[in-house]
């Protein structure tokens, strides 16, 4: 396999930052949603709130590279609907890698609780103080993590398929290894 | 508590100067921070007889009442919490009260007022730069100062860890006086 059908080694990794930072951010947030208010919750929630930030930021990044640098083809075995699915999915992982963060700050923002970047970089509000609307965000903040965990499931799944059932060597796309 | 009774007795003293404060337009806010995150609350009831003149500062007097209940944070948790014993405690202490004991010019404007604070059963002096100006017929007292939280034991046990909740709590306060 030659260089053009890998992702940039920069995506590769950015793939594997943002991954793992997903599923960190969401056992946190899930984890802290249930505990009572107690210094340990204040920085668990901080946490949670730098983990999306971070998320958002390398997202955006990891955008920009995908527009310089494109994508790889998909393996010619595949069919214009499995073709059509994985479109799919992939954009609505980019669109609720961007939305499930932004909820977040949103939310944040209207519970009246800046973001401070890691205790140190205060972030802007991005809308005043509304506890009714905060209440509200709250709910499409979850219903958006509901909706990801849904689609990394799914892609999860369809990379397994692709990499035991199809063996058409499509994961190496995003693998270093050669 | 001489200074209290000479505070006192000025207000009792001096009904010229007896002044009515406009609870609509004063406020008490502060602003906390938690893990670097500044927070900010309020106290949405109290009541104020103060008795200023910027021409006679030093026979200015200020008594002020707060309703703790009245605490106004950010969420109902917070606002359920800020209630319980490690914090404000409110079912012991419902009421805390500023009582002034002496107010200073400070040149132009600006003064400074010193007086008790009893907060959570805990009484420590404090003393607060101010500025006074004209509001149409209302002067506006507009004033802030730190206030150590855990000098008044705001937040016992585990909330005692300053690395989550700062020490240092700055309250802001504004009260306007309508002229006598």
């Amino acid at each position: 396999m030659n260089m053009k059908q890998r992702y940039h080694p920069s995506q590769i990794l950015l793939h594997a930052v943002i991954g793992l930072l997903i599923v960190l951010t969401f056992a946190f947030g899930k984890y802290v949603a249930g505990l009572p208010l107690s210094p340990a919750k204040f920085q668990l929630i901080s946490y949670h709130k730098w983990g999306g930030m971070l998320v958002l930021l390398l997202v955006v990044l990891r955008i920009v590279l995908r527009l310089l640098k494109g994508a790889p083809p998909l393996p010619a075995t595949m069919s214009p609907l499995a073709r059509l699915a994985a479109h799919a999915a992939h954009l609505a992982l980019y669109v609720l890698m961007l939305a499930v963060p932004l909820s977040g700050w949103l939310m944040s923002s209207a519970y009246g609780f800046p973001v401070v970047l890691f205790g140190v970089l205060p972030l802007p509000d991005l809308i005043a103080a509304n506890p009714a609307l905060a209440e509200q965000l709250g709910e499409v903040h979850e219903l958006l993590n509901r909706l990801l965990l849904i689609t990394v499931i799914l892609h999860v799944l369809a990379a397994l398929k692709h990499h035991f059932i199809d063996r058409d060597g499509l994961l190496q796309r995003m693998s270093l290894r050669r | 508590m001489k200074a209290l009774l000479i505070s006192a007795g000025l207000l009792l003293a001096s009904p010229v100067f007896a002044q009515n404060v406009d609870l609509g337009k004063s406020q008490l806010v502060f602003t906390m921070k938690q893990m670097g995150v500044p927070v900010s609350g309020s106290f949405k009831k109290f009541a104020a007889k103060v008795s200023f003149d910027p021409a006679k500062a030093e026979q200015g007097s200020a008594d002020i009442s707060i309703d703790m209940n009245s605490i106004s944070l950010p969420t109902a948790d917070a606002n359920a919490e800020a209630r319980k014993k490690d914090w404000f405690n409110t079912a012991q202490f419902a009421q805390a009260r500023f009582v002034s004991s002496s107010i200073k010019p400070l040149g132009g404007n600006r003064y400074q007022v010193s007086g008790k604070l009893t907060l959570k059963g805990i009484t420590r002096e404090l003393s607060a730069p101010f500025t006074a100006t004209a509001q149409g017929k209302a002067v506006s007292i507009d004033g802030s100062l730190p206030i150590s939280r855990l000098a008044f034991r705001i937040g016992e046990g585990s909330w005692s860890d300053t690395g989550t909740v700062a020490d240092t709590v700055d309250l802001r306060f504004r009260l306007v006086v309508a002229n006598p």
